[in-house]
């Protein structure tokens, strides 16, 4: 493996993803292994001031693309500097966090440099001076080995999956500023809109509460809301309750919603069917309230309550005030 | 679009230790391309047009492609192959070769398959014909030549504008999918599929192996109702170390 690794360094407003870190110090894992340099970008508007701080997590160079038009993710724009620098410096690998804007972004560069890309990776190795990265297929049913024929090899790297590290002593990277002038395109990028209130993506929550059939009804998600704003948390959903009409399609925890690996999964009535099963299976610690013994998400929890979701999560709520009331 | 093992369905692994048993599971039309076909029946509904299908794969593919027929589409193009490599690059090589001398205004994908998870190829065939792709959209509106796409992402939705012809991937919210009759089921079988040979492409991606996950240690049931919180909450602490 020869070249640099160029990482993809996303932000969202003029802070980092913290899905970048962790892009960046897998990155540097891979670096010192094959003696190459980590080369990241990062494409935005005022993120300038803070492109020193992906030198903690073993940055050698930052190239950033800093202009208004750049504020939201452009797929024409984004795919213009990303393929440009990567022509200067002629990178051996080329990760990507897989987020929205990651895994729209890494076919793009992929088909323009002839090479393929591999998915929501979960391990990158080298083994033997070969890059092999894993990935979940199937929604996680099944793990991949996968080698990619083409050069530079390119990985995008699931949330949450990758644990970002501080380096001691930090590095002060290099930064160049990268001219950007615009592309032709025949997309127009209006606006963010949000939904609501709600600060995390399920994908790169620490804990998620979730909410399944056992719920009832949509009413009764606020006690889920109230345990998940204690623990500083989000409310994911099962398919059962989205597609009830309950929870939107962007709170879905599943094999067709969202795929999530938080340190703490909290399942409510939630049954613990193989579609749902896959989409949370990777989290650290798994827990189920429900009022099923035979459910099978007692199966594969860690740890099992049974009993009354609207008895067993309020009481956890204020069980959760006290413990973080003291702590 | 494609033909994909239902979500219920397990997943086995074959002996070689590099490919999955596909003689077991049973298959649909992948989920994605199901709301990404039913924007496109609405879209004809509303504007006029036609709606073509297109499905790269094996001869088993059929049962998709008359599912889809009868849901709303007027002609298939089934670019048939029992042994394509299996790498997004290579099959949206050969559908953009095939889409070249196709007219289109609007070009859907699903935002991927519900097998190989790779999420890739609708922008790759977008980027190889030089069409506006927006990704994994949840809304979609036409006029005057135009669309206006919602694309979802962490947080929230960004608002896209772009020209037509224009291509887009489907996340679940952009559709519900509408049932077939048994009278458009008869009926698609008299609508015409055009069936010839993909162009060959190489695949870059080489699977090594394929592995079950590695099993999760058993759990336990602390107790039941009310009485176990304070356990819970102790052992999250003290045992688990999460908070």
């Amino acid at each position: 493996m020869q070249g640099p690794i160029l990482v993809f360094a996303e932000s969202s407003g003029t802070e980092f993803r913290k899905s970048a870190f962790e892009a960046v110090t897998e990155a540097r894992r891979l670096a010192d292994l094959s003696n190459t340099e980590v080369h990241a970008l990062s494409i935005g508007h005022r993120i300038k001031d803070q492109a020193s701080s992906l030198g903690k997590f073993g940055a050698d160079r930052v190239s950033v693309a800093d202009d208004e038009s750049l504020k939201l993710f452009q797929p024409d724009f984004y795919r213009q500097i990303a393929l440009d620098l990567a022509e200067k410096i002629n990178p051996g690998v080329i990760l990507l966090p897989a987020t929205a804007t990651g895994k729209d972004l890494a076919p793009r560069l992929a088909i323009h440099l002839n090479t393929a890309v591999a998915t929501e990776c979960t391990e990158l190795e080298i083994r033997d001076s070969e890059f092999i990265a894993t990935r979940p297929a199937f929604a996680g049913k099944v793990l991949l080995k996968i080698r990619i024929k083409g050069d530079p090899k390119m990985a995008t790297l699931r949330p949450n999956v990758f644990t970002a590290k501080e380096r001691v002593p930090s590095r002060s990277p290099l930064i160049e500023s990268l001219s950007f002038e615009k592309p032709t395109t025949r997309m127009t990028v209006k606006e963010f809109v949000t939904h609501g209130a709600k600060k995390q993506d399920l994908t790169e929550a620490g804990v998620i509460v979730s909410g399944g059939r056992g719920m009832g009804g949509p009413e009764n998600y606020k006690i889920l809301e109230e345990l998940a704003s204690v623990m500083g948390g989000v409310v994911g959903a099962s398919r059962a309750s989205v597609d009830a009409g309950w929870r939107p399609h962007s709170d879905q925890v599943g094999q067709t919603g969202r795929t999530v690996s938080p340190t703490l999964y909290i399942a409510c009535g939630i049954s613990g069917a193989i579609q749902h099963r896959v989409g949370m299976i990777n989290s650290r610690v798994i827990v189920a309230i429900n009022k099923d013994p035979e459910a099978p998400i007692f199966g594969f929890a860690d740890y099992g309550i049974v009993g009354d979701v609207f008895e067993v999560v309020p009481a956890l709520t204020q069980e959760m005030k006290r413990y973080y009331g003291k702590n | 679009m494609r033909r994909v093992p239902d979500t219920a369905t397990r997943i086995k692994i074959a002996s070689d230790g590099r490919s999955i048993v596909t003689s077991d599971p049973e298959f649909v039309l992948n989920p994605y391309e199901e709301y990404a076909l039913e924007q496109g029946v609405q879209l004809k509904e509303k504007h006029g047009g036609e709606v073509t299908v297109l499905t790269l794969g094996p001869e088993k593919s059929t049962s998709v492609i008359l599912k889809a027929l009868a849901l709303g589409a007027d002609r298939a193009i089934h670019l048939k192959t029992e042994n394509f490599p299996d790498d997004p690059s290579a099959v949206a090589r050969a559908i953009a070769a095939e889409l070249k001398s196709v007219q289109f205004d609007v070009l859907l994908f699903g935002k991927k398959g519900v097998d190989d998870d790779n999420q890739q190829v609708g922008a790759m065939v977008a980027e190889l014909l030089e069409v506006p792709c927006v990704t994994q959209i949840v809304k979609l509106e036409i006029s005057d030549g135009k669309a206006i796409a919602h694309r979802e992402v962490e947080g929230g939705a960004i608002v896209v504008e772009t020209t037509l012809p224009s291509a887009f991937t489907a996340e679940k919210d952009l559709t519900v999918p509408r049932y077939a009759s048994l009278r458009e089921l008869v009926a698609a079988r008299k609508k015409p599929i055009l069936v010839k040979e993909p162009q060959p492409f190489p695949g870059m991606l080489e699977i090594v192996s394929v592995q079950y996950p590695p099993p999760r240690p058993p759990g336990r049931v602390l107790g039941k109702g009310v009485e176990a919180v304070p356990i819970l909450v102790r052992v999250l602490h003290e045992e688990a170390k999460v908070i």
